[in-house]
């Protein structure tokens, strides 16, 4: 009798608790464009229950923060403007989230698991003096999160016990939210937020028309078997014609064969196409852990005994030097 | 610049196929071989490398976790780390132990301690959190440079190359400063038997976490560690024409 009674307590309690979440999103973007993850991130932050807010902030905010309102499921958007975002430093952007979580005490701030995500977070996080959860992959309730661990060979399941949950998000793990919603643009607070011991000084962008290899359908990937860079090219035709990106192992990106963003793996992108087809990757726990969600692996490699053979759907065991111009040739 | 505070992790050993425990409570870890954290030895080899440049004129190896963290740490002092400090946590305290901790540990040294720069690899390869160097630096409010692929001294400052989605990204950040090491900043020495032999000389100092004040209460708790899922055994094909044609089929190419 008492514990039934404690049991449905505890459920309208917990009830009540998932009635007042709220989530900021911090968004990420270019000054032009909304970055996709984004859209990842509002997906996660939805199913924490509650209103989700985005925070956009940058030296630009107007036509990213008229993309974020229209992100489906987002009540409000804030945004922050000024040349002290410039770079979106780490030390800038940690005091204004701060001053925005002061003000509107949200429950979780989310923001996808980007080189720009993980940068900013823990530093957060640690601010507030709470624990983080980076690159969530699931989300069991709003204080139980589900992450991979030991390069995606293990699925940690983890409750929180902090009062505000910081979490990254993998963006392959959530759907892209859609374009339905109608959120209020506002001003989030102001204040002098310039780092005053970081100074943002030059970026080298790596220039390319292909789609992006956390947004593409499809990936072809080079690994150390490629043996140049030039032999790259064979991959970028391909690519070329089926409106692919190209990706690469990490031995592909120590060989100078490609620049870093490229690589795919456990400390590279992660990624989760419909298609991967991995050429002359011999397919180590590191890379694995960077394309194992793909829908469909295709993998050419020589070396029957590859590992990679393990996870691909679709294998052929040949010299990719005359494979790889064979299908150009043929399709 | 003075002093230079690394952080090592004892971690398995990259090449390992983890097994997960029967019970979900975590992955085995007992009997398998361990070793540093690869990332953690590049920022050893980086602060050896200021130092042998005459930028930082001591080295300090700083390693939390159970007795075993010594070896990782005596692997520093091979490498030309100048001496140790082992921050000892044990048992259910160490599984439950999360960057947040560490960084505070780590915050209180570099204060103690009066380093002005702290070098930690970028990601440990067990938790795969990537939030150590961060939240130290929010803990001490200096700069953050991470995932570094290029460090230079330039005056009071640091110039830092990091890797970012799109490619590089080049910073300044005053010292004192934190710095997370990613994979191209630099090739790790293999230590050289003298070393090994020499390291075991080096001191290393052994200090609690409540030494320094810090409050390890875990902020998680582990609800279950399970394997992931298991992919479907695929087919060898026997040419290019079968392969076109089962990605046609597929959909995925036209």
């Amino acid at each position: 009798m008492f514990s039934r009674c404690s049991a449905s307590l505890t459920r309208s309690a917990a009830q009540g608790y998932r009635r007042f979440q709220s989530t900021l999103v911090v968004a990420e973007h270019n000054n032009e464009t909304l970055n996709p993850i984004t859209g990842n991130a509002v997906t996660a932050a939805k199913k924490l229950g509650g209103d989700v807010t985005v925070l956009v902030v940058g030296t630009k905010v107007g036509p990213v923060s008229e993309a974020a309102a229209k992100l489906d499921g987002v009540a409000k958007v804030l945004v922050a403007e000024g040349d002290a975002y410039k770079g979106l430093l780490a030390e800038a952007v940690t005091p204004l989230v701060l001053a925005t979580q002061n003000q509107f005490k949200f429950t979780h701030i989310v923001a996808g698991a980007t080189a720009f995500g993980k940068a900013v977070l823990p530093r957060i996080a640690a601010k507030l003096d709470v624990s983080p959860i980076s690159e969530i992959i699931g989300v069991k309730s709003p204080d139980t999160f589900v992450r991979t661990v030991y390069a995606g060979n293990a699925i940690q399941t983890i409750k929180s016990k902090d009062p505000v949950k910081v979490l990254t998000v993998r963006g392959t793990n959530f759907e892209p939210a859609g374009s339905g919603g109608s959120g209020k643009v506002e001003k989030a607070p102001e204040g002098d937020f310039a780092s005053k011991t970081t100074e943002y000084v030059s970026q080298e962008l790596t220039k390319s028309d292909r789609p992006s290899l956390t947004a593409a359908k499809i990936i072809i990937s080079g690994g150390r078997g490629m043996k140049s860079g030039d032999n790259f090219k064979m991959l970028y035709d391909l690519a070329d014609k089926w409106g692919a990106a190209v990706g690469a192992s990490r031995a592909a990106v120590d060989a100078g064969y490609v620049p870093n963003d490229l690589q795919i793996g456990q400390t590279g992108k992660i990624v989760a196409p419909e298609l991967y087809i991995a050429i002359g990757i011999s397919g180590a726990i590191q890379h694995l852990a960077g394309m194992k969600d793909s829908k469909t692996i295709v993998a050419i490699n020589k070396d029957p005994e590859a590992p990679i053979f393990q996870v691909a759907d679709y294998g052929l065991v040949a010299d990719l030097f005359k494979a790889v111009p064979e299908i150009n040739e043929k399709c | 610049m003075s002093r230079v505070l690394v952080g090592v992790k004892r971690v398995i050993d990259y090449a390992v196929k983890i097994r997960v425990k029967p019970d979900k409570s975590g992955v085995v870890t007992e009997g398998v071989k361990h070793s540093m954290n690869p990332f953690d030895e590049i920022a050893v080899e980086e602060a050896v490398k200021l130092k042998e440049k005459k930028i930082a004129s001591e080295v300090v190896a700083v390693s939390v976790g159970p007795t075993q963290a010594q070896e990782v740490l005596r692997t520093a002092l091979a490498m030309g780390a100048d001496r140790g400090i082992h921050i000892e946590v044990t048992g259910k305290e160490y599984d439950l132990l999360q960057p947040i901790h560490v960084s505070k540990i780590l915050a209180k040294l570099a204060q103690d301690e009066k380093v002005d720069l702290v070098i930690l690899g970028k990601q440990a390869i067990d938790d795969d959190c990537n939030q150590t160097a961060q939240m130290t630096a929010a803990m001490l409010d200096w700069p953050q440079a991470v995932f570094a692929s290029k460090v230079d001294k330039d005056g009071d400052a640091l110039t830092v190359v990091r890797e970012v989605d799109g490619g590089l990204e080049t910073i300044k950040a005053k010292l004192p400063a934190v710095i997370s090491a990613d994979l191209r900043l630099n090739t790790p020495r293999y230590a050289t038997l003298p070393n090994i032999m020499k390291a075991k000389k080096k001191p290393i100092k052994k200090v609690s976490a409540k030494d320094l004040g810090v409050d390890t209460t875990p902020r998680i708790e582990i609800v279950s560690v399970e394997d992931p899922p298991v992919r479907q055994a695929g087919s060898v094909l026997p040419d290019v024409d079968t392969l076109l044609a089962k990605l046609r089929d597929g959909g995925h190419i036209k």
